[in-house]
């Protein structure tokens, strides 16, 4: 079988290369995000928009999402889909309890990576031996570890002492580290609610408080895949095994070898995903992971298939979840920053030139605006909807400056360029 | 063409039957390994199966598992990967059951209400599938990616629907909420079957006529056709005229709307309204039951069958002290070894024909070969 089929739609191919943006104006643009952050707290009042406690909720749901969104990309730069991410971190979630309760958070963590990378394992001997779909082996895999992890979770947890048949006994969560003096520094300043200014020591002070371990891990691990696959050899012939494995083959890469290397290390990534949930959330519990392995293929396109990109995707999408909880008034602001954000991508797009696309966009922002204005909340069960809206609109209205690797999803056999 | 020939039947047999062998096979491993009976799993399973009542189940479920496999198979045979099934019956279920128990309705004759709730499933089914259709179409973003996402806003959705402030009720004495119910003239009654408590559902005709307008589609119309023809390669299929873009559209709405009906059977014939218990997830069911069966409507039937069959006797399990999610295991190692079987005897079947054809070429290449020496290098060779 081949890959699905490829629809071309009529736009133009992205102009690469002259949109280089300086440093500057990056921290720019981030600073124009804080300020329209700030103004619409003290719109809308709401003050948990930019408070401490939600930076570091958003921190703690961000990780499993970021680990999901890194395993994917490791796969598909080698050119193989992984729609398993979300089977792979249930394996995760069951080895993380499994472990965690009997020896420790730690070696959780381990015994959920292993897990996962077996779950990519499977993966890839389905997809890069026998040539089997990617899509096709992924649904397998889903359909395949639920089943697994309830299994044993049974036969394991049932009559372990706290645990039941489809949860396991308590996990201690990992050690938690604050940086003593700056965030209290910082707590003085955000409780005087100045403008932009207690905006910005909130969200710093939520990011040096109470941060987890395991939170500083999977940074150090965003941090390792940029160095490892855009700055050594190893990553090079890893990413163009994804852009043209033929070529690759031809110049002496084991197209094999790095397809297998890849997909078990994200088998590995998303089995850590799934073990930080269960470690922070205390325990493994069945369906734990409600589609995170999705919101973290969506944090990867969302990221454009870059580690920097999909940190950003997943902290926004575990902001939203964040958000979710604490309370409807940060909720309802968000309608308004979702309706600013679309028309500020349509002002982007009339600019290039994509008029139709402009004016949907700005359509939907001042419809999101509409809402904002005419509601007094957001009903709570949409919420946990927003991560996978904002994907599609950022698929749907700026989908020209996403670039997967060309050949992702294609079956690969060794010396077919002959 | 032999397509007849016993080797290409066997051959066409032996991947499902491989698959099912090697699962059976995991398993065993499985139990022996946690220290359960294979003997005593399989005989708890068989002596279910065997009630009237599990079997009535059984088919029961084969036919929304039917349903959903037709719904996927459309898009497969398109190279369509149509993994929104699961939203898209969803909320076609919720909707059409708010529609169907709505009191307006009470006052129309059966048939009539009976079609508008399916016309309005389909719909609804349809429009989902639209929207994944409508991204593909006009921005190329991939089917499987946005489905994924339609999928989980539909979740969300539905729960916002299923809100006693809009479209649902609460149900007193239980923390379940659902649509209002379907009342008698609504339903669709069920057949009886003698020793069973529980009916086969009416639709079950429905989903053997859908199974019919598949199989009349694809092989007997131009449309069908050019579906398949697409699939099969799109760059022939644009040289022959095809509009690709039409078909894609076309087809993800059709598998939409078969989508849309496979919450109905249960609907209509048992649970009379959507509520929170609503069996979830039968769209991946039918991704695996469409691979399994090929994307044949018959062979698609009997994974369906088997599937229900090992859903609903994996209930004995528990009373045998096997933990049931052992049925999951087994399927799940299905699906994956059956399609790994089926590229394998694909494999096989290119080399086969590639050393034929070679033969062939090779005996006219070489002029020495006429006459009677040809037999003896086939023979030599074969």
């Amino acid at each position: 079988m081949t890959a699905g089929l490829s629809v071309r739609a009529g736009s133009t191919p992205p102009a690469r290369g002259k949109r280089k943006l300086p440093a500057l104006a990056w921290v720019g643009a981030i600073a124009a995000v804080l300020l329209v952050l700030s103004a619409v707290r003290v719109f809308a009042g709401a003050t948990d928009l930019t408070s401490s406690g939600t930076v570091q909720a958003a921190l703690t749901a961000a990780v499993p999402l970021a680990m999901a969104a890194l395993a994917g990309m490791w796969a598909e730069r080698a050119g193989v889909i992984n729609i398993g991410l979300e089977g792979m971190m249930v394996l995760g979630t069951f080895g993380a309890g499994f472990a965690g309760y009997q020896w420790g958070p730690w070696a959780g963590v381990v015994f959920g990576l292993l897990l996962g990378a077996i779950g990519g394992l499977l993966h890839a001997v389905a997809t890069v031996t026998f040539g089997v779909d990617h899509i096709i082996s992924g649904v397998a895999i889903n359909l395949l570890a639920p089943g697994l992890a309830l299994f044993l979770s049974k036969l394991y947890f049932s009559d372990a002492p706290g645990g039941g048949q489809k949860q396991s006994p308590r996990i201690d969560d990992a050690q938690k580290i604050t940086i003593p003096g700056l965030s209290d520094v910082l707590g003085a300043v955000e409780d005087k609610r100045w403008f932009f200014v207690s905006d910005v020591a909130g969200m710093l002070r939520g990011l040096v408080t109470q941060v987890s371990l395991l939170t500083v891990l999977a940074a150090l691990l965003i941090a390792g895949s940029v160095w490892l696959l855009w700055h050594t050899p190893f990553g090079l012939r890893l990413r163009s095994c994804g852009e043209a494995p033929v070529a690759a083959e031809s110049l002496g890469v084991n197209v094999y070898k790095y397809k297998y290397l890849a997909v078990t290390a994200s088998g590995a990534f998303a089995g850590l995903g799934g073990a930080f949930l269960a470690v922070s959330s205390g325990q493994f519990r069945d369906g734990q992971t409600s589609g995170r392995g999705f919101i973290g293929l969506a944090a990867m396109i969302f990221g454009n298939w870059r580690p920097g990109g999909l940190a950003a995707g997943a902290s926004l999408f575990g902001y939203t979840d964040a958000m979710a909880l604490r309370g409807s008034a940060a909720v309802h602001a968000l309608l308004l920053l979702l309706g600013i954000a679309l028309v500020v991508v349509a002002v982007l797009q009339l600019r290039s030139g994509h008029h139709v696309l402009s004016s949907v966009a700005g359509f939907l922002g001042v419809l999101f605006g509409f809402w904002y204005f005419s509601s007094d909340a957001v009903p709570a069960e949409l919420v946990g909807a927003a991560p996978y809206v904002v994907t599609l609109l950022v698929l749907g209205l700026a989908s020209q400056r996403l670039r997967p690797p060309k050949f992702i999803g294609a079956p690969y056999l060794r010396g077919q360029g002959k | 063409m032999r397509r007849f020939a016993p080797r290409a039947v066997l051959l066409g047999l032996a991947a499902p039957v491989g698959a099912l062998v090697f699962a059976v096979l995991v398993c065993a491993v499985v139990l022996a390994a946690t220290g359960h009976s294979l003997f005593d799993t399989i005989d708890a399973m068989v002596t279910a199966a065997q009630r009237p009542r599990t079997f009535v189940n059984s088919l029961n479920s084969a036919t929304q598992y039917y349903l959903a496999a037709i719904a996927v198979a459309i898009g497969f045979r398109m190279k369509l990967f149509n993994i929104g099934v699961d939203g898209q019956y969803r909320l076609a279920a919720m909707l059409s059951a708010a529609l169907a128990g709505a009191t307006w309705m009470e006052g129309l004759p059966s048939v009539l209400r009976i079609t508008m709730t399916i016309v309005a499933a389909m719909l609804v089914g349809a429009a989902w599938a639209g929207v994944a259709a409508l991204l593909k179409v006009t921005r190329g973003i991939s089917e499987v990616i946005s489905t994924i996402m339609l999928n989980a806003i539909a979740t969300y959705l539905v729960s916002y629907l299923l809100n006693p402030a809009r479209l649902a009720e609460e149900r007193p004495g239980s923390n379940n909420i659902g649509t209002r119910p379907i009342t008698e003239g609504g339903q669709v009654g069920g057949i009886p079957v003698s020793g069973s408590s529980s009916d086969l559902f009416g639709l079950v005709f429905l989903a053997a006529a859908v199974g019919f307008a598949y199989w009349f589609v694809l092989s007997r119309t131009r449309f069908g056709f050019e579906l398949k023809a697409t699939g099969l390669s799109e760059s022939a299929a644009v040289a022959s005229g095809i509009s690709v873009k039409k078909m894609v559209l076309l087809s993800m709405l059709l598998s939409g709307a078969v989508a849309g009906l496979v919450g109905l059977p249960q609907l209509l014939g048992s649970s009379h309204e959507y509520s929170l218990d609503f069996p979830p997830g039968i769209g991946f069911i039918g991704i695996a039951v469409a691979l399994l069966g090929r994307n044949h409507p018959i062979g698609m039937a009997l994974a369906a069958v088997l599937w229900g069959l090992l859903d609903n006797s994996a209930n004995a399990l528990d009373l045998a002290g096997v933990p049931r999610e052992i049925v999951g295991i087994m399927q799940g190692v299905i699906v994956l070894s059956v399609v790994i079987a089926y590229e394998l005897v694909r494999r096989y079947r290119v080399r086969t024909e590639q050393r034929e054809v070679g033969k062939a070429l090779g005996s006219t290449r070489d002029p020495a070969a006429d006459g009677p020496k040809d037999d003896n290098r086939e023979e030599a060779s074969a």
